[in-house]
């Protein structure tokens, strides 16, 4: 499967979140690497799988079905929502 | 009052065809005339959903080629010989017809007139696109920030924007370096091969200007020229990377 970058799926995030969050900082719970979501890579599916930059480590799951969005998070320590 | 508007939600919008230029044999540019566009900035994308006639849905990612201060949303798309969407995009639409679109999205590889140093542009094949929104705004704004854009692709014939490029390297502020990785144009004495490391080193900013780099196109050219650039010493914190998926072959 070929990656893409956290930026290309700002669209679905941007309706998961409610605004933008390609540049919203997070960190990775797996390394401790801090990087923006837009930078992390990205692997479609079923689910959509965010992993870290530096580690590769799953920072994020987000999986959609009939409009409903779930997300998992549990990869990252903490993510900075920017309001 | 700022956090309603911040908390608007991304809703899916109807664009109407209101023109359409051949870039390439492959390749078209399609301006959108959308009534509740609210702007954009260069190197945002917007999502293109279809919807077939059983409901069926498809989605896809392109980037936006028009500035912000233009009237209308422009995207370039490049058709894919087996693909589900761009197809019907490139040989499909037709004046009039509507397309239902989301965005802008994307507030990362954006670009609007960085006061730090100097823009190295990297494209391989479509991934022009977000940057012909960034130079048409760095043009509109007279922004003095040089940009150097390496510009990768198989043929002559696969150029985009090929005039709209050549006046923009007229200008004091943008440089522009072509390759042409399987056939050159007659006379062609400038590069003719897969972007390198000493390509880079020649054509583009050192790690010494401190540039802000961005690289686009698909994904395995993205990846090499990454890796390139922090081989020779760009800050990977200043490189930004737009993957448009893919595998196969480089531009
Ligand atoms: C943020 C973002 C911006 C993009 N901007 C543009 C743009 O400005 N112009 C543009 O033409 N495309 C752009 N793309 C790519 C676009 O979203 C689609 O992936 C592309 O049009 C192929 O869709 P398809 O349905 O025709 O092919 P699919 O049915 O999805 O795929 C058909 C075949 O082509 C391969 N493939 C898929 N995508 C690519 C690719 N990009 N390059 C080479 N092979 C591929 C697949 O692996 C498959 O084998 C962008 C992608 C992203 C993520
Ligand atoms: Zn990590």
């Amino acid at each position: 499967m070929t990656a893409l970058d956290g930026n290309a799926i700002a669209g679905m995030l941007q309706t998961a979140f409610g605004q933008d969050m390609t540049a919203a900082p997070g960190t990775c719970a797996g390394c401790g690497a801090a990087s923006r979501l837009g930078q992390a890579r990205v692997y479609r599916g079923a689910g959509t799988v965010l992993r870290c930059p530096n580690c590769e480590g799953v920072l994020m799951v987000i999986i959609e079905n009939g409009g409903v969005m779930g997300i998992d998070a549990q990869g990252l320590t903490d993510l900075h929502v920017p309001w | 009052m700022a956090r309603a508007a911040l908390l608007r939600r991304l809703t899916w919008q109807t664009g109407t065809i209101v023109k359409i230029v051949t870039e390439t044999a492959r390749t078209r540019t399609i301006a959108l005339q959308v009534p509740e566009w609210r702007g954009h900035r260069g190197g945002q994308h917007v999502d293109i959903r279809l919807t077939a006639d059983d409901g069926y849905q498809a989605q896809r990612s392109y980037s936006i080629a028009s500035a912000p201060s233009d009237a209308q949303v422009e995207i370039t798309v490049e058709r894919l010989h087996d693909g589900e969407v761009s197809p019907y995009l490139v040989d499909q639409l037709r004046l009039g017809d509507e397309l239902e679109l989301r965005g802008p999205v994307g507030g990362y590889f954006v670009w609007q007139d960085s006061p730090g140093g100097p823009l190295l542009l990297i494209a391989g094949g479509s991934g022009i696109v977000p940057f012909r929104s960034m130079l048409r705004h760095h043009r509109s704004i007279h922004s003095t920030v040089p940009v150097q854009l390496l510009y990768s692709v198989r043929t002559p014939e696969d150029l985009f924007y090929r005039e709209e490029l050549m006046r923009m390297a007229t200008s004091d502020e943008i440089d522009i370096s072509l390759t042409f990785t399987r056939t050159q144009p007659p006379g062609w004495n400038g590069y003719d091969r897969r972007i390198d490391r000493e390509m880079l080193v020649e054509s583009g900013w050192s790690p010494g200007a401190d540039p802000l780099v961005y690289v686009c196109g698909p994904t395995a050219f993205v990846e090499t020229a990454a890796e390139l650039l922090v081989g020779i010493g760009h800050d990977p914190r200043r490189i930004r990377t737009e993957r448009f998926g893919g595998i196969g072959e480089n531009p």
